[in-house]
């Protein structure tokens, strides 16, 4: 199995790294890099629990070959918080707005209302829900979660 | 009406920040140094016998540490029957049948060293539906299972449901109206988001830890030292310790199979051994809610109060038996006292198939009795020619009441719960158009204060307190996303006179954390809540004695606000929490703030007629739903849902809301789309495409009503919230179809297909 060595930009800092050419996103970012908040929900690229940003789209990265992300911009949920380690709006509002159970599909759950409201900072609940429909979650029946994100984007 | 400082209040959940951020460690994340990864082959047949097992080629491969079968482990016996084995020999019984497992330095290479795993069958015929293998002469699935007075072999299980209060009979005779019905419930899953899996080791002395996803850790750690005895380790200690759980809903309430591989595999090797099950895994060697025929008869007088209920009922156990096999006796609740019905009977089989095996889910058989029972109260009340509002208002459940199954009633707010639904909906308004939009609603009774299922219902709690105030409650209670932690913190603090963030909460392992029961039953807030509550007062009692003597104020004149413990009499008379503490601590002859208390509530076992008051409180709640039926495509819409529940009193109104906006998701994905597709024995729809939970696109926006009717036993009134938003979902919306377009689906999931045959047989008639 071939070996290649990536660079790419990782929640804002240069990381180079050797890898196995066969990884996905999701081994690389979770076996070699040791960033466990990036889930593995089903593997097969349906839940959304893997969700990761490159180049500021959401990506699964179950499926996601870890050679593409070479040259490109890649945030995981690591990189939310700021170096002071102050909360994300989007996570501070998950928290108080209770879009928090188990827990397993948040980190991708945020990710993917950050790229939305990225792209559309007033979304409406329609382009909300569009937005998140990737991303399975078995707790919350996702009111709540739609909620925090309506709050971000000062719709509530 | 009280003033609290911490009950009642939008607190968010306690470890929120640590899962918002991707710090949380879940099963899945855990690394232990030397650890070996554990891979699990399965049959490829539902049944056959095993004639071979050629393991060589596998011990083999490098890497590989350790190759089990069932030829070469201890005689483990597991489950609620004890008829299940970690890996089997001789024979296997449905698809996921264990059958060898492998240990290796690395996932890939026990993938690959499962491959070379050779194995022999000579394939049986299966069953695989439970009324073929309830006839006599049927082909058995577990040869040596005897049951009846005869003690014959069968496949159907010694487990005889049967309720009878009142003559159902001769109420059959005098009622006015009567209506029979068979109902259908399937197959459908968890699908916690997290998948299973677990970490085994062994300490040099072969203590075991076992790192866990368990709802029942101290039952989980009684199975597990079983299991050593049965290894030879007699008197050895079991460990459980949890990891964050990624989603439980009754699937992690029993012990299974990979747990005790990854025990044999960690004993064989001496390393800490991983097993995690992939998504596909998750689907076919999980254990689903179980499907169920339903036969039911229900009987009215003219003026529309219930007669009688007369259910019979066959239920897919599978081939082994965990707690699904016990759904009937939660069944038994609302059949005996779901609006008043004062002659009931209940008959329940459950039978062996080689299908995969059941497991209790959210709920515990009130969703699909509930399906029944709702669903036909409506046909009923078309008989007699009344509003299903009014007939459900005149059958209604009321304080004080005692139910044909000895449940004695004491806070009941199901009647402000149906008005309020019908308020909602505008229900005398919108009801009976018949032009494509329709109105519905069904009502639940659930156990809120515990249910004794086993000899104990109870909950340990043990609280410390440090120099400067922090309060660290230990609690037997587990927390898989719910928030137990968070309404146990806000229970201590309301208690002792402090803030939730002075409160630690610890509940993740079973040599630090008291016992427990486990997290079913909704027992949670109701029981570790009396619990953790019954503590904080012995260490409010102490506090209180240690600044008695300093303030030199009487015991009985002090109190303590936040923080701070000052006197009733004088307000001058005042001392910071810590400050007391540290005169605790540090006086000579002092003495530690701490206290232990048991909390096991004053409910009763069901007795061998199935009957006593099995919860100390119950819990009600009526839902409605809008729809809008396509009558071209047979499409569902949900146009509004309203959910109205009395849960004694909400102690955190956004986790409760949490509670009732994920239960009735689950509950419309029950009742419309989810159903795990078996073939012979094989799971179809074994991931997210073909299983359709339901996603943020498909789930309306509920209105919820919180009545508070303040139970006298629970702690600061509550009652349990766990399960109650699931349960009425599929009969209200099978209600609002009919209210809508005049077709009764009496079998789950109400799909498009099921409805456009139900309308075009409507046409032809």
């Amino acid at each position: 199995m071939g070996k290649q060595t990536l660079s790419f930009t990782l929640n804002g800092e240069p990381v180079s790294v050797e890898t196995e050419s066969h990884l996905t996103l999701l081994q690389l970012l979770r076996d070699k890099l040791e960033l466990i908040g990036t889930k593995e929900g089903c593997g097969m690229g349906e839940c959304g629990a893997c969700t990761v940003l490159l180049d500021g789209k959401t990506v699964n990265s179950c499926i996601f070959p870890a050679m593409e992300v070479d040259g490109k911009n890649v945030v995981t949920i690591e990189g939310l918080t700021d170096a002071q380690g102050n909360l994300h709006p989007l996570q501070k509002a998950f928290v108080e707005y209770g879009a928090v159970q188990c827990g397993f599909c948040t980190p991708g759950m945020v990710l993917a209302a950050k790229s939305l409201l990225d792209e559309n900072p007033k979304p409406t609940e329609e382009e909300v829900r569009h937005g998140i429909a990737g991303n399975l979650c078995r707790c919350t029946g996702y009111i709540q979660i739609i909620q925090a994100i309506k709050a971000v984007s000062g719709q509530i | 009406m009280e003033e609290f400082i911490n009950v009642g209040k939008r607190i968010p959940k306690m470890d929120a920040e640590e899962k918002v951020t991707g710090k949380a460690i879940y099963i899945h994340d855990l690394k232990i140094p030397g650890m070996l990864h554990g891979k699990i082959l399965y049959s490829p047949h539902p049944h056959a016998k095993i004639k071979s097992i050629d393991t060589s080629q596998a011990e083999k491969l490098p890497g590989v540490k350790a190759v089990l079968t069932g030829y070469n482990i201890p005689p483990i016996k597991f489950g609620v029957y004890k008829d299940n084995v970690p890996l089997k020999a001789n024979k296997v019984c449905s698809l996921r049948d264990e059958v060898a497992a492998v240990a290796a330095t690395d996932p890939e290479i026990a993938e690959e060293a499962l491959d070379l795993i050779k194995v022999d069958y000579e394939i049986l015929p299966g069953i695989f539906d439970p009324e073929e293998a309830m006839k006599e002469g049927a082909l058995l699935i577990h040869e040596e299972h005897v049951g009846g007075k005869e003690k014959k072999p069968t496949n159907v299980l010694n487990l005889p449901w049967r309720l009878i209060a009142g003559d159902v009979e001769e109420a059959r005779k005098n009622s006015a109206f009567v209506a029979e019905d068979r109902f259908k419930v399937t197959w459908v899953t968890h699908c916690c988001m997290g998948t299973s899996g677990c970490v085994a080791m062994f300490d040099l002395k072969n203590n075991l830890t076992v790192y866990s996803i368990t709802q029942i850790p101290s039952l989980e750690q009684r199975d597990f030292t079983d299991a050593l005895a049965a290894m030879g380790l007699k008197g050895k200690k079991a460990r459980v310790i949890k990891t964050m759980i990624g989603g439980g809903f009754g699937s992690k309430l029993d012990t299974y199979a990979f747990e005790y591989i990854a025990i044999l595999l960690a004993y064989k090797t001496r390393k800490p051994v991983k097993i995690i099950f992939s998504r596909e895994e998750e689907f076919f060697a999980t254990s689903p809610r179980q499907p169920a025929i339903i036969d039911i008869a229900q009987g009215c007088t003219k003026d529309g109060r219930l007669t009688f209920r007369d259910i019979r009922m066959i239920l897919d156990n599978g081939a082994y038996t965990s707690w699904g096999a016990t759904t009937p006796s939660v069944m038994m609740m609302p059949i005996s006292s779901l609006y008043k019905v004062p002659n009931v009977r209940y008959i329940a089989k459950c039978v062996y198939t080689n299908n995969t095996y059941s497991q209790a889910m959210r709920g515990y058989g009130n969703p699909q009795a509930t399906f029944a029972i709702d669903s036909q109260l409506d046909i009923l009340a078309e008989m007699a020619g009344i509003d299903p509002l009014d007939f459900r208002m005149r059958n209604a459940n009321t304080p004080g009441e005692v139910t044909p199954q000895n449940f004695k009633i004491n806070t009941c707010g199901l009647r402000e719960c149906i008005d309020a639904v019908a308020q909602k909906l505008d229900w005398r308004q919108v009801r009976g158009r018949k032009d494509g939009r329709g109105v519905g609603m069904a009502s639940l009774i659930h156990v809120g204060g515990g249910a004794r299922v086993y000899k104990s219902d109870g909950c340990g709690t043990i609280i410390k307190m440090d120099d400067f105030g922090t309060v660290n409650v230990f609690t037997g209670a587990t927390d898989m996303g719910q928030g137990s932690e968070t309404v146990i913190a806000q229970i201590v603090a309301e208690e002792l006179g402090v803030r939730v963030e002075d409160v630690v909460v610890t509940h993740t392992d079973t040599d630090i954390c008291p016992w427990d029961v486990g997290a079913h039953a909704s027992r949670t807030t109701f029981v570790a809540g009396n619990s953790a509550k019954g503590a904080a007062k012995k260490v409010k009692d102490q506090l209180l004695e240690v600044a008695a003597k300093s303030l030199g104020e009487s015991i009985e004149n002090l109190d303590i606000r936040d923080r701070t413990i000052y006197s009733k009499k004088d307000p001058e008379k005042k001392s910071p929490l810590g400050k007391v503490l540290r005169a605790a601590h540090y006086t000579a002859g002092g003495s530690m703030v701490m206290a232990e208390y048991f909390y096991d509530p004053n409910n009763e076992n069901l007795d061998r007629e199935f009957k006593g008051n099995l919860s100390v409180t119950y819990a009600y709640g009526t839902h409605g739903v809008e729809v809008e039926v396509d009558k071209e495509t047979g499409q569902v819409k949900i146009l509004r849902y309203v959910a109205a529940h009395d849960v004694g009193r909400a102690i955190n109104p956004m986790l409760l809301e949490g509670q009732v906006y994920g239960g009735a998701t689950q509950g419309i994905g029950y009742a419309l789309t989810e159903r795990l597709i078996l073939q012979n024995g094989k799971v179809m729809n074994p991931n997210f495409l073909d299983y359709k939970m339901l996603t943020a696109k498909d789930v309306p926006n509920f209105e919820t009503i919180v009545v508070e009717t303040n139970d006298q036993f629970g702690p600061f009134g509550a009652k349990g919230i766990g399960e109650p938003g699931l349960v009425p979902t599929a009969p209200a919306i099978a209600n609002a179809i009919y209210d809508a377009v005049g077709v009764r689906i009496k079998d789950l999931p109400i799909t498009p297909e099921k409805v456009l045959a139900a309308l075009k047989d409507k046409e032809k008639k």
